[in-house]
């Protein structure tokens, strides 16, 4: 009975007794939701029960809230090329887990995404193996390279949902600025890395702690400069914008001052750089080593505060497997990346119960923001979306143990991690996809 | 209080469980975190230890039985050979191991040699690697006690604890003194070693180097930095240079040799400038006439010479501390 999103949905669901929060409609109300077919058809309170399909199951949420399903703007998975660390199936199985209903894939994979048959084989290997939406970005440059432009329209045809050169920082502006001009045509999002390879060609986030643990550090201006660039060229081209992860105070300025002349951009931070910061790396932790690169703390405040002011628009989880091959090694030489599908919102609901971010500010970043920024028609219950809900528990206290993971890789900077609000069932089209008994 | 009641208390503190241990680590990785009683004690018995190495007889029996195992992944004869003779003179059987690198899997290359050393059962491991945190992770994975022969630009202990012991027998101490380290300090595992041992001890630790060579953030060690050794040199009691390594000559960090002799070289001139009995240090091997000039390094005020014969005696005290930790035959 494992059934993949490419299996029918289920023909009618009644979800009763629900605390129902939608960022989309700014509705937070206790009530019924009726699915049918795999889409929202209705949402009150006390829905009636006598004209349901006999074969309509009723789920009963004990008041606990359910919300649109998170929609991850940036994950990266192995396959095809690396499927020891991460297979669009374990991944799936990861998201499902964490609430998780879709997830953009990175194109960095070996071969790189970056022309239609291997958005095929992603779509198609995803509808097969998942039971979650697994959506491909393609390469903004060939092989990202940084050199010349995919496809962006036969590649957005074929389903790709953004362009981007994953990992990679387009180094040269001349390629982003054509990248940027040419994709309006399409309407397509250019998602991009922001960090300078000669700048920060560092290990950690530069200052103090890099210098007493001997190490190199990442200036913050490794960001912030080929950010501002950014800004620049989509002021000149008009292009239409997202920084996939940023880090530093002044990135958020950045983003803000861009926000205020009317550009079209919007920004991501991994949920690591808002719930840790470089002290966590302790003495020499790999799995504490990512990029963007864990800040000092007026940054991760500073990055809290973008989330409530609006100035950043998304939280994704930067999910990144590496094997113990790559991240059993002396600090500099481990590779950068953390797992993050099964603890992004856990990890994000500190940003409520700590911090003072409404709950309903945290599931739109988390939702709603990356599902319109992507123009998908999740990330949101009116009626006639599609029903990718999640309902949780949002004060549930438990422990991330490493042996329960189910992601392929292990390396969780959040191991042995206490946290409060867990994920009770994951429903994509209606289908109950993940359920935690407790 | 009784008086029954207060023998009785003194009694207790005489158990074995609340006798003050002499030293409290099981590895050496670094100085920082390290207490002044922990340094002082290694101290102290280096200073024993240097009586033994000018003796004829030189070995001891005091570690014999036990095995030694020098893990160079980088190059370095002199402190290698200062462990090996260290190490002999307590009576281990040493085993040198110099592992050629290949840049990328240098990584791999470490734990599982780590896995293997430790099948043979060593009981210390002197590890040098060009990687920070190389020997900590080592220490998570090796049975025996390992000691920092140098980790990238993070820690060298031992030469701040052979720095120390030269400057006390010098100075009669080291709290109050007021000591310059000149040069490369970004890359320097040297310096940061050395500021936290002379920080810890009541020393004014001056920092002077161009720009480029300063980390960021440092001055949160408790350092002042100068950027002249006009300014930094006047009313030093120490004088310590630092090895500037050739591949930084080159553009990079400094434009060239001559340019960094011409404004951070130690002359004649410039050691004047400090106090008129200041010492001149320098951990070798020295690059004379880039950052230091042959007379100077020569001269009546260089102890460089010591600092090699203190290294040994500083090994010595190190590695009886950490095996005297673990004693296998009390009986």
């Amino acid at each position: 009975m494992k059934k993949s999103i490419k299996s029918k949905p289920p023909r009618q669901r009644l979800f009763v007794n629900a605390r129902i929060i939608d960022p989309s409609q700014n509705m937070d109300q206790h009530g019924d939701v009726l699915v049918t077919r795999g889409r929202i058809e209705k949402i009150g309170k006390d829905l009636p029960r006598d004209n349901l399909h006999k074969s309509c199951k009723i789920i009963e949420c004990r008041g606990l809230i359910l919300a649109p399903g998170l929609v991850d703007s940036r994950v990266f998975i192995g396959e095809p090329g690396g499927e020891h660390r991460e297979t669009i199936k374990t991944a799936g199985k990861a998201a499902a887990s964490g609430g998780v209903t879709s997830l953009v894939m990175m194109p960095d994979t070996d071969p790189v995404i970056d022309d239609v048959a291997l958005v095929e084989f992603v779509r198609q290997t995803a509808l097969e193996k998942s039971k979650i939406r697994i959506l491909p970005a393609a390469a903004l440059s060939r092989g990202l390279r940084g050199e010349e432009m995919t496809e962006f329209g036969l590649l957005k045809d074929a389903g790709a949902v953004c362009f981007t050169d994953g990992r990679k920082t387009v180094e040269n502006p001349q390629m982003m600025r054509r990248a940027l001009t040419y994709s309006r045509d399409f309407d397509g999002l250019i998602m991009a890395a922001t960090r300078d390879s000669s700048l920060g060609g560092g290990v950690m986030n530069a200052g103090f702690n890099a210098t007493r643990m001997g190490l190199p550090g990442i200036p913050r201006e490794a960001e912030i400069i080929p950010l501002e660039r950014d800004m620049r060229l989509v002021g000149m081209t008009r292009g239409k914008y997202h920084a996939s992860c940023l880090s530093t105070s002044d990135s958020v300025d950045v983003i803000k001052r861009a926000k205020d002349n009317k550009l079209n951009v919007s920004a991501g931070v991994a949920v690591a750089n808002l719930a840790l910061n470089e002290t966590d790396i302790g003495s020499y932790r790999t799995f504490f080593k990512v990029s963007p690169p864990l800040r000092h703390e007026d940054d991760r405040q500073a990055m809290i505060e973008g989330i409530r002011t609006g100035a950043i628009d998304i939280i994704c989880s930067n999910h990144d497997p590496q094997d113990v091959d790559t991240k059993r090694l002396p600090f500099a030489e481990a590779a950068d990346g953390a797992i993050g599908l099964e603890s992004l919102f856990a990890a994000a609901l500190r940003l409520h119960h700590t911090d003072g971010i409404p709950l309903m500010r945290l599931l739109e970043c988390l939702s709603t923001a990356p599902a319109r920024r992507l123009s998908l028609p999740c990330g949101t219950l009116t009626q006639g979306a599609p029903a990718d809900m999640i309902l949780f528990d949002p004060d549930m206290p438990w422990i991330m143990e490493e042996d329960r993971l189910r992601s392929r890789s292990k390396n969780t900077a959040f191991e042995g991690a206490r946290f409060q609000g867990r994920i009770l069932k994951t429903i994509v089209a209606g289908r109950t996809v993940f359920s935690r008994d407790v | 209080m009784t008086k029954s009641a207060h023998s009785s208390l003194n009694d207790e503190t005489k158990a074995p469980a609340f006798r003050e241990k002499p030293f409290s680590l099981d590895h050496l990785i670094g100085i920082e975190g390290l207490q002044p009683s922990d340094i002082t004690f290694l101290l102290d018995r280096a200073d024993e230890m240097v009586g033994i190495s000018r003796q004829i007889e030189k070995r001891r029996p005091t570690l014999s039985g036990r095995t030694l195992i020098n893990l160079f992944f980088e190059n370095s004869t002199r402190t290698q050979s200062s462990f090996e003779i260290a190490g002999k003179r307590l009576g281990m059987d040493v085993i040198n191991m110099a592992v050629q690198t290949s840049s990328v899997k240098k990584g791999e290359t470490l734990m599982d040699t780590a896995v293997t050393l430790n099948a043979m059962q060593p009981d210390l491991l002197v590890v040098r690697h060009n990687a920070a945190g190389a020997a900590e992770l080592l220490a998570q994975k090796m049975g025996c006690s390992v000691i920092n022969a140098g980790d990238g630009a993070h820690e060298h202990p031992t030469q701040a604890l052979l720095d120390a012991l030269t400057i006390r027998r010098s100075k009669g101490r080291i709290e109050g003194l007021t000591v310059a380290i000149c040069g490369d300090i970004v890359h320097s595992r040297v310096a940061r070693s050395n500021i936290h041992l002379l920080n810890a001890m009541g020393a004014q630790v001056r920092l002077i180097a161009p720009s480029t060579l300063i980390p960021g953030g440092i001055e949160e060690l408790g350092t002042s930095t100068f950027h002249k050794m006009e300014d930094g040199l006047p009313g030093c009691d120490v004088v310590m240079m630092l090895r500037l390594q050739s591949e930084r000559m080159s553009g990079a960090f400094i434009p060239s040799a001559r340019e960094y002799y011409r404004y951070f070289g130690l002359t004649a001139e410039r050691v004047a400038l400090a106090k008129s009995d200041a010492i001149v240090m320098h951990p070798g091997p020295m690059n004379r006439g880039v950052e230091i000039a042959s007379p100077i390094a020569d001269g009546v005020q260089s102890v460089i010479v010591e600092q090699v014969e203190m290294g040994v005696a500083v090994r010595m005290a190190v590695m009886e501390a950490l095996q005297l930790e673990n004693p296998v035959d009390m009986a």
